[in-house]
């Protein structure tokens, strides 16, 4: 079961707002969730090692070399404002 | 002669023999696309004038005597959360509705270096995060088969042009089953890779351990032919890897003789329709006829496959969604002063509610001092679920399940029973936990909706699943229209 | 009564690898704004980084030089928060297995040497940089994005500010000797934050711990460690408590303010980044680059010592820094006069040098010619007096002292018989100094030896002036 302000103070940890009636929403599928989840703990995993990664190699790193970057009409192409060539956010208190 | 019912197979034969020129194929397909395209709603971006030039520059190849892509003249859909330079690419959320990519995905690349055709980008799940079609921005897809039912997801924009035949083959990708059970729900064949086979450079990540690009086609060697086409380690891409290349269509014929299939003891206990469940045990004596030596097999920690899951996708969606704040590309809010305010409004105006709950479902995971304990005993879960599978493979070729345990659902029953729907990739998220490879296809119909049976393979063994879906396609004869 | 301040340091390093941490765009400072980006240093969806093999080692390299124990392999992690110069929403770097740990770093103190404790050196991506208009607005470059950086924090063994200036820049010299960093603070490619409290050594009653930034120098660090030093002491005084903040360092009104917005510790919500793969670091290659590592400050001060016969201020003066020890080696190849080479750029050279705040960089003229300047000294062209006017005009204007001596007819008379004339007329007119001479006062010498030297404008062999002027008197 989680709280309210559990929800709250989750939601603003990840920049989100929810309404009175999403928060209701969320907290009733995360609790049936985490009851769920819960059955995790009766499986045995002493010894047993985190799968973090499926794939292994031995050489997966890039040598140091130079290429092109993007031209800087592309890099800010998306940029919802832009001046003198940087992205730009209006006034903001910080 | 219907263009859009040819398999790809025969429409590049056809252009190849010069039977039809590459813009015809696309005229055609344009065609029927705006004869269903308003009802079904299977694309967010049409993309018929590039279409158009692809083909004049194909048919310009043919006149020449060049040689000619593996994928040439074949009209492709692209699930929109696969990055295309320069056509806007949306995932199927408002907070990139006018995202333009100043890049291309890998598997762009090698589509165009293989003379296919794409006619637009496809619907799907916002951020591909569900399983029905309905949580895209641009709106719900409808079923071919039955446009009250959900085409299935989160690639079933893909699957529904498929089967509609507004494109011959498609692109999907498949972190928990998006490419699987939409292709059951659809009646089409799609297939999920090895993790590792095709790069994911360009794939718009849900969860990067658990994501992989994968096909579609209308029957086997279509779906075989589209996977071909995408194959290969990538430089840009450190976890795909460097697997000799196989000839799958030249080998799909060689037959199931002798192959070894389990069938999961666990799986055929779970919670299943029972009409579903009388096609597959159908389907395991099809098989058995056709030469495959079927055993029950024991794959002990499936309960747990949901819960390892669940924990392992919010975390990495909470993750991944962080980087949408409207700062660089991406929707940002009118109102904001401060800071805060333009991250919060941004992202709470831009994301849709199922991500939204997603996102904090996986900040609670990795907040939290409970939440951070079930993580880490999902990660340690996760290598016995994998683990069970190595012993499986060991002596097995293959392993036999449903696609998913129920039949297409009505639009908009997912929203009441949202766990229903959940459940509907149940046996799917197997083989994205073990990195495994694994197929769809159509293995009979009940009540005029389709039932897809799924065959998973060991880790880059390919072959033995699309050999084992070509015998049963071949024998079943409901596979593909041709 | 007694207090002990207690201060551990946070210092973010760039390396000066050729490309970025993860993708292939050049790591330069500067350059025109968004120039040095691609989809993957901007984060942009779908894009998918690549470890630069580089960066590992470079921070291997550092965790050698320091001591440290290196990783048997190496995984990258997320740190999750929002801010705009921040692409991903999360920096990638290193939690719970850093590349290197449990190194140190030795420093000189009155007591004798103290070892500084490192915790830890990990590697991680740097940000983009906001400038604020005046107008407000806020304007973002992510040239910087992406830029590998190393975080090496020390465990709380400093307990003074001079400490702390000493460890520093032991640091640098150590980071810019073995080519892992240019270490410009005023570039930002060497940054410092501290960590201090202060403990009442009677009571045991210990302040929280302030942590403090924007520091931009040494002196910054200096400074606010001392001011703070000061606040904590009061509160214990007082017998209050600080509150655990962060603090900024404000230079102009010389004094640390609160930093708005970070109550609380944040919760950065660590996990792997599974595109990343894990590195096996292999013990042969920490050999390979322990094997190629450029020559340690502390080496090359032995090796002046035996190699120069210098004396040991000498050649601790000498390798303070790479370039000084770089130009003083390559001046004494031409010169080959180790103690007079030293004297020369210990005294003249690095005095002016550091009156100007130059570096050994700026220096308009070459190894070459300081050498040259001192032949000509040695084998008696010119006098040192006169060698250092030279050393002068060379400063300003770069010329080469052969040159300068020529243009400015510098050479030094050491002709007898010229010079038996000069001093005969400086006698003549300086009857008086001759008696004062006579009758004891030696400063009359020395006046008449400095009347024959201005009548030459300095040009005269002093030595032979000397002698003469007493035989000349004599022979009256």
């Amino acid at each position: 079961m989680v709280s309210k302000e559990e929800v709250k103070q989750t939601a603003e940890m990840c920049k989100l707002k929810l309404s009175q009636e999403e928060t209701d929403i969320f907290i009733a599928m995360f609790s049936n969730v985490l009851e769920q989840v819960e059955k995790l703990n009766t499986v045995d995993t002493d010894g047993v090692e985190a799968l973090n990664f499926l794939n292994l190699k031995e050489k997966s790193l890039r040598e140091d070399i130079v290429e092109d970057s993007l031209n800087r009409e592309e890099v800010l192409k998306n940029a919802p404002e832009q001046e003198y060539g940087y992205f730009k956010l209006l006034r903001v208190m910080d | 002669m219907d263009i859009v019912k040819l398999t790809a197979i025969e429409m590049r034969e056809k252009l190849k023999n010069k039977e039809i020129s590459s813009k015809e194929i696309v005229n055609a397909h344009f065609d029927r696309i705006e004869e269903i395209e308003g009802d079904l709603n299977s694309f967010i971006t049409l993309t018929k004038e590039e279409a158009l030039r692809a083909a004049d520059r194909v048919d310009n190849k043919i006149k020449n005597g060049e040689n000619l892509g593996i994928l040439a003249g074949i009209p492709v859909g692209v699930k929109d959360n696969i990055i295309t330079k320069d056509i806007r690419t949306t995932c199927g959320s408002k907070i990139l509705e006018n995202f333009i990519p100043p890049y291309e995905a890998t598997v762009i690349e090698k589509i165009k270096n293989a003379d296919g055709i794409i006619l637009g980008k496809t619907n799907m799940d916002e951020f591909a995060a569900s399983y029905s079609t309905e949580t895209s921005y641009f709106g719900v897809t409808k079923n071919p088969i039955d446009r009250d039912r959900v085409p299935g997801g989160s690639s079933g924009g893909s699957t529904a042009a498929i089967k509609a035949g507004e494109v011959a083959l498609a692109l999907g990708s498949d972190t928990g089953g998006s490419n699987r059970q939409p292709a059951s729900y659809c009646g089409v064949v799609g297939i999920k890779p090895t993790y590792g086979l095709v790069s994911r450079y360009g794939l718009i990540s849900l969860a990067n351990s658990l994501d992989q690009i994968g096909t579609f086609g209308r029957n086997v060697a279509d779906a075989a032919l589209m996977l071909e086409a995408i194959v290969g380690q990538d430089a840009k891409d450190p976890t795909s890897m460097d697997i000799e290349k196989v000839d799958y269509l030249g080998r799909l014929k060689e037959g199931i003789e002798g192959m070894k299939i389990a069938l999961p003891k666990e799986y055929m206990s779970m919670d299943i329709d029972n009409r579903v469940k009388e096609q597959i045990m159908k389907s395991v004596k099809l098989l058995e006829k056709l030469g495959g030596e079927v055993e029950e097999v024991s794959l002990p920690h499936s309960e747990h496959a949901w819960s390892t899951y669940y924990l392992i996708v919010v975390s990495e969606i909470s993750s991944n969604m962080a980087r949408f704040d409207g700062i660089r590309y991406g929707y940002r809010t009118k109102d904001y002063e401060t800071l805060d305010e333009l991250y919060i409004n941004s992202r709470t105006e831009g994301f849709g509610e199922e991500i939204k709950r997603s996102i904090i479902a996986g900040t609670y995971i990795l907040s939290s001092k409970k939440g951070k304990e079930y993580y880490n005993k999902a990660l340690k879960v996760r290598t016995l679920i994998k683990e069970d599978f190595d012993k499986v493979f060991e002596e097995y070729d293959i392993v036999l399940a449903p696609t998913t345990p129920n039949l297409p659902f009505k639009i908009g029953d997912s929203v009441k029973n949202p766990f229903e729907m959940y459940n509907s990739g149940i046996f799917n998220i197997p083989a994205n936990l073990a990195g495994l490879c694994a197929i769809s296809l159509p293995c009979g119909y009940v009540d005029g909706l389709p039932v897809g049976l799924q065959i998973m393979g060991d880790r880059f063994k390919e072959l033995n699943i699309l050999k084992a879906a070509y015998a049963f396609e071949e024998e079943l004869s409901i596979g593909g229209e041709r | 009564m007694g207090y002990k301040t207690i201060i551990g340091l946070e210092i973010h390093v760039e390396l000066m690898t050729k490309t970025k941490i993860f993708c292939s765009c050049i790591n330069a400072f500067g350059g025109d704004a968004n120039t040095h980006c691609c989809p993957v240093c901007l984060g942009l969806p779908g894009s998918i980084p690549k470890l630069n093999k580089a960066v590992l080692e470079y921070g291997i390299r550092a965790g050698i030089a320091f001591n440290c124990q290196i990783a048997d392999y190496v995984k990258m992690d997320k740190k999750h928060y929002f801010y705009p110069d921040l692409v991903k929403g999360y920096q990638t770097s290193q939690d719970d297995r850093p590349l290197c740990r449990d190194g140190y770093v030795e420093i000189e103190n009155e007591a004798g040497s103290k070892k500084i404790g490192l915790q830890r050196i990990h590697i991680e991506e740097d940000t983009g940089k906001s400038i604020h208009t005046e107008g407000g607005d806020t304007l973002i470059d992510y040239n910087r994005a992406g830029v590998p950086l190393i975080e090496i924090v020390t465990k709380p063994d400093i307990n003074t500010s001079e400490e702390a200036r000493m460890f520093l820049e032991n640091l640098r010299n150590t980071l810019k000797y073995i080519e892992v960093s240019d270490c410009k603070m005023e570039e930002g490619s060497l940054r410092c934050d501290v960590n201090i409290n202060v403990i009442d050594t009677e009571t045991g009653n210990k302040t929280n711990i302030t942590e403090l930034k924007n520091l931009n120098s040494f002196k910054a660090v200096v400074n606010a460690i001392e001011y703070e030093e000061k606040r904590h002491i009061d509160y214990l005084e007082r017998g209050e408590n600080t509150i655990k903040e962060t603090r900024r360092w404000n230079e102009l009104e010389n004094k640390t303010l609160v930093m708005r917005g970070k109550g609380g510790t944040e919760n950065y919500r660590y996990s792997v980044d599974v595109d990343v793969l894990p590195v096996k670091i292999d013990r042969d290659w920490i050999e390979e680059i322990k094997n190629n590592l450029p020559e340690l400050p502390h080496h090359k001060k032995e090796r002046f010592i035996k190699e120069y016969d210098l004396p040991e201020y000498d050649a601790g003066v000498l390798t303070q820094s790479k370039e000084i020890a770089q130009f003083y080696e390559e001046t004494n190849r031409y010169a080959k006069d180790p103690k007079q080479v030293s004297n020369w750029i210990m005294g003249d050279v690095l005095r002016r040098l550091n009156d100007e705040e130059l570096e050994v960089e700026d220096l308009k003229f070459k190894p070459k010619d300081l050498a040259d300047l001192i032949g000509f000294i040695n084998n008696g062209k010119i006098s040192n007096n006169i060698g250092k006017k030279v050393l002068r005009d060379m400063f300003e204007t770069g010329e080469k002292p052969e040159e300068i001596i020529k243009k400015k007819g510098l050479i030094q008379i050491s002709d007898e018989g010229e010079l038996k004339g000069i001093v005969e007329k400086v006698l003549h007119e300086n009857q008086q100094s001759i008696i004062d001479y006579r009758n004891g006062k030696d400063r009359a010498l020395g006046f008449l030896i400095g009347q024959v030297m201005k009548s030459t404008r300095g040009k005269a062999n002093p030595q032979m002036v000397n002698e003469m002027v007493k035989e000349m008197i004599e022979k009256r």
